[in-house]
């Protein structure tokens, strides 16, 4: 076949990617790198405060335990939706694509009612005398945890739902025939053979939770910012476009390390499992 | 056993199920409450925060550009990404993996990041209009969405059809529109589907060049959300539920949703 009509098949999605990706990232790479003090000095000074380094900590604190919170609440309904009979699963899944598609102010903004001053969980632990006082539950650290993992565990299920559906059942019979408790079988017999799609959903919750806006823009509030919003008050409060960018840049570095080495891992557990 | 029989499972994954629906079940009921601010419980019914979203002009013209920012990316993105696709898995080019990984690229970048460094570098720099790179952002996080189903279905049909018709005296063009196009069609609705329902949610791409000349939807959303606090929101998420859950009917009833999400 005629490899000049390929070239041309592939020009617009290549230009398309390297001029409206690519070329603007170096845009706004280039000027924090040209700063007079010297070539790093931007990006030294930004790791000398102490303040930038809470925001880092508070994005990373948020995003690891998202994942480990998602995991745990995702594994069993997974297990649980997998296993049921197709025309059962197929409604299930419904249910749980249906928030995944829902609009992500929606999703956060339901938090709002359920964690705020006169949020249902305040007025119920009000009513029942437990507190005297209505907590502070929204605009903390916790609050936009609690929005993350509603917003990724769909995510989660949904990564997870098709390789529980794959599972062959005997392996697990013959563990209990063997002696082995459900709670051994699970974690000797059906996690390892998930290990692949749980570091997939890790994966995705995790890049998604480390760099979502929305969630800490709702439920964080000023206050507890993380590097996502971090850019957008410099940006467009402070009108700090370099100090934007120097973040942008170190969230682009974390967010792609910590994704390669998660690839790297599950790489090693794919191997591990096809030699076996 | 870990099967649907087992007790202890089924009770927890059952209330994991009901914190799944409930905070969407509480914004339906707030939205007809008739206090002025969101509570609950309901003191009394009312369908005046419905109409209120009409009231609220970002909201009416934030969903018309929404609606024509998400078609128009969409549908780019299939224009641009399909040829690319059938490039890069009929023709045995070299590098062919590293083209991939290439088209995927965007979604390794942070969309905050890109909605920032497109913002700053075509509008700013550039004085590109706001709607063209709106477009151009939207675009750019539909193309993988794109690159990845249309691929997994151009792999999976079988090219000996393709090349039956080529023998048999048809021109690769008219191949591709009537042989290759017609036997992905599936995916392609799915990809554009993807691709619509992403981009018309998208907040982080929106945020930076939302502004007075041009309103998004959710951006404005979250624009009245931070000033006021009254039921209006929750009318307008459940009218966007409502969206939602007309787009999966649709989507369940053309192709089955379960194709769209691997």
């Amino acid at each position: 076949m005629n490899r000049k009509t390929a070239v041309w098949l592939l020009i617009p999605a290549f230009f398309g990617v390297l001029v409206f990706t690519f070329f603007p990232l170096i845009e706004i790479a280039i000027p924090t790198f040209q700063s007079q003090a010297g070539f790093f000095s931007l990006y030294t000074q930004f790791l000398k405060s102490s303040y930038n380094w809470t925001v880092i900590g508070r994005t990373f604190l948020i995003a690891v335990l998202t994942v480990i919170i998602v995991l745990i609440l995702g594994l069993p309904i997974s297990l649980w939706i997998g296993r049921q009979k197709k025309t059962v699963r197929q409604v299930l899944n419904l249910l749980i694509l249906f928030p995944m598609l829902t609009n992500a102010v929606v999703r956060n903004f339901a938090w709002i009612i359920i964690l705020g001053r006169d949020g249902i969980i305040n007025k119920l632990l009000l009513s029942l005398h437990l507190i005297k006082a209505p907590l502070n539950i929204l605009y903390t650290n916790t609050s936009i945890i609690i929005g993350s993992v509603y917003l990724f565990l769909p995510i989660m299920i949904n990564t997870l739902i098709g390789s529980v559906a794959e599972l062959n059942v005997e392996i697990e019979e013959a563990a209990a025939v063997l002696g082995s408790s459900p709670w051994h079988t699970l974690f000797k017999v059906i996690i390892p053979q998930l290990a692949t799609s749980i570091l997939t959903g890790c994966i995705l919750v995790f890049a998604g939770t480390m760099t979502a806006y929305t969630t800490p823009q709702i439920l964080g509030g000023n206050r507890h910012l993380v590097m996502a919003t971090l850019i957008y008050q410099q940006a467009m409060t402070l009108g700090n476009w370099q100090n934007a960018s120097v973040i942008a840049l170190i969230l682009i570095v974390i967010s792609a390390l910590s994704m390669w080495l998660m690839k790297r891992l599950s790489y090693r557990l794919d191997r591990r499992m096809t030699n076996a | 056993m870990l099967n649907r029989k087992n007790k202890t499972l089924t009770i927890i994954s059952l209330i994991i199920l009901a914190l799944i629906m409930l905070p969407l079940v509480l914004v339906v009921i707030t939205s007809f409450n008739n206090q002025s601010s969101i509570s609950l419980p309901i003191t009394g019914f009312t369908l005046s925060w419905y109409s209120n979203i009409f009231q609220q002009p970002d909201f009416i013209t934030g969903f018309e550009s929404s609606l024509l920012v998400a078609l128009i990316a969409s549908f780019l993105a299939l224009i641009i990404g399909i040829p690319a696709v059938y490039a890069l898995t009929r023709y045995n080019l070299q590098h062919a993996a590293w083209f991939q990984s290439f088209f995927l690229s965007s979604t390794l970048i942070p969309e905050i990041v890109i909605g920032f460094a497109l913002y700053q570098t075509a509008v700013i720099t550039f004085k590109m209009p706001v709607f063209i790179s709106l477009i151009i952002g939207h675009f750019l996080l539909c193309l993988p969405y794109v690159i990845r189903l249309i691929t997994a279905s151009m792999l999976m049909m079988d090219s000996h059809i393709e090349e039956a018709s080529w023998v048999c005296g048809c021109s690769p063009k008219k191949a591709f529109f009537l042989i290759v196009l017609p036997n992905i069609k599936s995916s392609i609705i799915a990809a554009f589907m993807m691709c619509f329902i992403n981009s018309f949610n998208n907040i982080p791409i929106s945020l930076f060049m939302n502004g007075p000349s041009l309103t998004m939807l959710p951006p404005a959303i979250l624009n009245y959300l931070q000033n006021n606090y009254d039921p209006t929101v929750s009318a307008i998420s459940v009218v966007l539920m409502v969206f939602t859950a007309l787009m999966m009917f649709l989507v369940e009833k053309v192709i089955g949703i379960s194709n769209i999400t691997k």
